[in-house]
């Protein structure tokens, strides 16, 4: 398959995502806090709201069929390159860099995915989010990635 | 539809994202990942992070398209807290290698004890914080 089929067809897999997005509810910050707020559930203040476990479910079980139909494959059926994580280990930077995420994630019930999607609605708080997030990856690059 | 049958429906569509991810360019359909790409990858490499961020936006307006109705948005922090909650997610899944797509949905698909242990350390923490902010509220 050329360069040109290829992107093209990865882009129809940035567009498969972002339609998943949109119809799984988790471009909403609300419906993403409600899965968190499990105090707010255990006390019966709020509702809690288990759609995100839901969206998890389906998509790991979707993309383990798809990654089992994968591996039986000698190289994937386009590929450049292979490009799987080598690191198995569970470190310090694993644990903390995922603990700080979690931390943003349950302050604003945005995480990546959903905030570069919504960009595209023009919503001024999607924008200074996905604007400080570029930040904070900018920092990691500029100084631990490459200290 | 209800809320739970479209939630497992759009995830089912964010696996199938992935497994295509994975088998045109043998990448992991991380959104932090392939978004910090953008920045550094080189050659194709960039063109098929491009590629895959520019349909992931393209996704809510065509589903307003087709359903005349933009996704549902209630935010639920000020914007300085939103700047605060960007810059510890920007930092946060570059340190931690990945956030909920690459670690949730393609690290658990791919049996990964790695994204496993991410995955609970992320949702702990984001409980936790939800449960200060209605503490604190």
């Amino acid at each position: 398959m050329s360069a040109a089929l290829r992107l093209l067809a990865t882009l129809a897999a940035g567009l498969i995502f972002g339609l998943g997005l949109s119809l799984s509810g988790m471009l909403d910050p609300a419906r993403v806090q409600g899965f968190l707020d499990v105090t707010g559930a255990l006390d019966g203040r709020q509702a809690w709201d288990p759609t995100l476990a839901f969206v998890l479910g389906g998509g790991v079980s979707v993309a383990g069929l798809g990654y089992a139909v994968a591996w039986r494959l000698p190289r994937p059926a386009l590929a450049i390159a292979f490009d799987l994580p080598t690191n198995r280990r569970i470190d310090r930077p694993l644990i903390g860099g995922a603990a700080l995420f979690g931390i943003g994630w349950g302050l604003s019930g945005l995480c990546p995915g959903p905030a570069v999607a919504a960009l595209s609605t023009g919503a001024l708080p999607v924008a200074v989010f996905v604007a400080a997030m570029l930040v904070g990856m900018a920092v990691h690059q500029r100084f631990v990635a490459q200290a | 539809m209800n809320t739970y049958a479209s939630g497992f429906a759009g995830g089912a569509l964010i696996g199938l994202s992935a497994a295509l991810l994975m088998l045109l360019n043998r990448r992991i359909a991380g959104i932090s990942g392939l978004v910090a790409g953008l920045g550094r990858d080189r050659g194709l490499r960039r063109w098929v992070d491009a590629a895959f961020v520019g349909g992931l936006i393209a996704g809510p307006p065509v589903c307003a398209l087709a359903t005349r109705a933009w996704p549902a948005m209630r935010f639920v922090a000020s914007l300085p807290v939103l700047a605060v909650a960007g810059l510890l997610v920007g930092f946060g899944t570059r340190l931690g290698s990945g956030c909920t797509s690459g670690h949730g949905v393609a690290g658990l698909a791919r049996l990964s004890a790695r994204s496993l242990a991410a995955v609970l350390t992320f949702l702990g923490t984001g409980m936790l914080t939800v449960a200060l902010l209605r503490t604190l509220a």
